[in-house]
């Protein structure tokens, strides 16, 4: 079973990476999708990062409410937790949840309505002109998409740390500033880009490969998201293996 | 001129298509009938690679298709004009845009040029005043018209259609099938056409095939699918009171 899965995953990604028939059409696309998939997640991306960059905050606040601690260290476990797991993973997984349920469902639609039959009968690579500019607009977009995010969660940590009172301006920022690793933002980011490749070529393997009707796609749907988020959790145990220690 | 010979196509143990041979040929309406379930979609697809074949050949115009590669597949496809059982229409583009999709993807024309194939296709079948519009915001007959101009625009040689008229009244449904068969005689082209209709056999059945649980059980025209004396094929024609009636009047 999740051998065959795999085999039929392996194939479908050969297809997807096999000759394009007319470069500027995949580039139309992209920047189509650099929208659909990447613009449009900003909002959401924004609000939860706003949020859990606050809930982190105070959390940390009350865990280390030890009075011998600096209180800057609020500052810098919230950094931190944002750097190296918020702003990626959970980020990740919000995109999973979102735009894997989208690609499913579009390409879901495709398959079960025989638009992908058309593409084919038409003499085009439907795997790759339609699924290719999805991979690449996400993965050019993730990393803008977890830059920002932890911009704003560092800010949201800020303001709900100041105005709940458990640390100040001037300690918060002395926090975030000290003993600070440049590398936590680069490996950031370098997972954001596997985790975009992941989400969009599993939730297209389970939309491009929907059989039957509007039901099967609710389905496809649904195991787009929970197939990618499960993957994403194992690369991430993987990847923080390789790229910390 | 498309030729398969003793195609055979199984799913899972249980076979749908048994040894069928049939020649469709060049400037005809070839059709393709049968009950519900009995194969037709399968064999038109098996016809166009869609689906590939347990055993036997495909040939278009002497050359086998069903051993090519995916390039010289494709080639041959380009050449091919589909019309879907559901349209199958893209549903992110207007229909101005499903139309010339294939302009964009395949050609060097002009956008000039290629508004003027467009517009050319869409006055074909009535669509001049609803190109702005997206597929979903089309009735079913509209949107069969619609698949049909997508069909034609790259002029092909071969035109294969699934139940053109499914889902349509009788009206809309005749002035499809007419449709369907001046493109056929003015490109003079190789057409292959899915259906259940006994309108559509009667109207434009230059050649008809009757399928019968996935063997072609019957071939001929039009003419002589009245009088065949075929059991099964009898079944098929006189399902309907009025079918029956009409024939008790002439005899
Ligand atoms: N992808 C598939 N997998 C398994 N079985 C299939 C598949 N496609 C078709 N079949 C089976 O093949 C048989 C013929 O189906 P087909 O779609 O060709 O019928 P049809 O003649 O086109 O019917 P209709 O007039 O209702 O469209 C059916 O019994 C169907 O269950
Ligand atoms: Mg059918």
């Amino acid at each position: 079973m999740l051998l065959r899965h795999l085999g039929n995953y392996v194939i479908l990604l050969k297809k997807i990476f096999s000759w394009p028939e007319k470069p500027s059409v995949y580039y139309k696309q992209t920047v189509r999708e650099l929208e659909n998939l990447g613009v449009n997640s900003i909002g959401i991306i924004a609000i939860i990062s706003v949020f859990m960059g606050g809930v982190i905050t105070i959390q940390t606040a009350y865990n280390i409410e030890n009075p011998l601690l600096p209180t800057y260290l609020i500052g810098l476990a919230a950094r931190d937790s944002i750097l190296l797991e918020f702003s990626s993973t959970i980020v990740a997984l919000i995109l999973a949840g979102k735009v894997g349920s989208s690609i499913a469902s579009e390409l879901g639609t495709m398959s079960v309505t025989e638009q992908i039959d058309a593409l084919e009968i038409m003499g085009i690579n439907s795997a790759g002109y339609l699924i290719l500019p999805k991979i690449i607009a996400l993965m050019i977009f993730a990393p803008f998409l977890t830059i920002m995010s932890m911009i704003i969660g560092i800010f949201g940590g800020w303001a709900a740390g100041t105005f709940a009172g458990v640390v100040t301006t001037t300690n918060y920022i002395q926090g975030i500033q000290f003993a600070f690793i440049p590398y936590y933002i680069t490996y950031s980011l370098i997972k954001s880009v596997i985790f975009a490749f992941i989400i969009t070529t599993v939730s297209a393997y389970h939309g491009y490969y929907t059989n039957g009707g509007a039901l099967e796609v609710g389905r496809s749907s649904t195991r787009a998201v929970v197939h990618s988020s499960v993957v994403i959790l194992l690369f991430n145990l993987l990847l923080t293996q390789l790229l910390l220690s | 001129m498309i030729e398969v010979r003793n195609l055979n196509k199984s799913f899972n143990n249980t076979q749908v298509l048994k040894n069928i041979s049939a020649l469709f040929e060049r400037g005809k309406a070839n059709l393709i009938i049968g009950r519900s379930g009995s194969g037709k979609t399968v064999l038109l697809k098996s016809i166009i690679g869609l689906h590939d074949v347990d055993s036997g050949d495909i040939l278009f115009e002497g050359q086998c298709f069903n051993i090519m590669g995916l390039k010289e597949r494709n080639i041959i496809r380009r050449k091919f004009g589909m019309l879907f059982q559901g349209a199958a229409l893209f549903d992110s583009l207007t229909i101005n845009e499903n139309v010339r999709f294939n302009l964009d993807m395949f050609t060097t024309m002009s956008v000039l040029e290629k508004q003027k194939r467009v517009d050319h296709c869409l006055d074909m079948v009535d669509l001049e005043n609803v190109t702005h519009l997206y597929p979903s915001e089309l009735s079913g007959g509209m949107k069969k018209r619609a698949g049909i101009a997508r069909a034609v625009v790259m002029h092909p040689s071969y035109l294969f259609c699934d139940e053109p008229n499914s889902g349509l009244d009788p009206k809309t449904a005749n002035i499809i099938d007419n449709l369907i068969k001046r493109i056929t005689l003015e490109l003079n082209i190789t057409t292959v056409i899915n259906t259940h209709d006994m309108n559509s056999v009667i109207e434009i059945g230059d050649k008809v095939f009757f399928i019968h649980e996935g063997q072609k059980w019957w071939e001929g025209s039009k003419e002589e699918i009245l009088s065949s004396g075929n059991l099964e094929l009898d079944d098929f024609v006189y399902a309907t009171e009025l079918v029956r009636k009409l024939k008790e009047q002439r005899d």
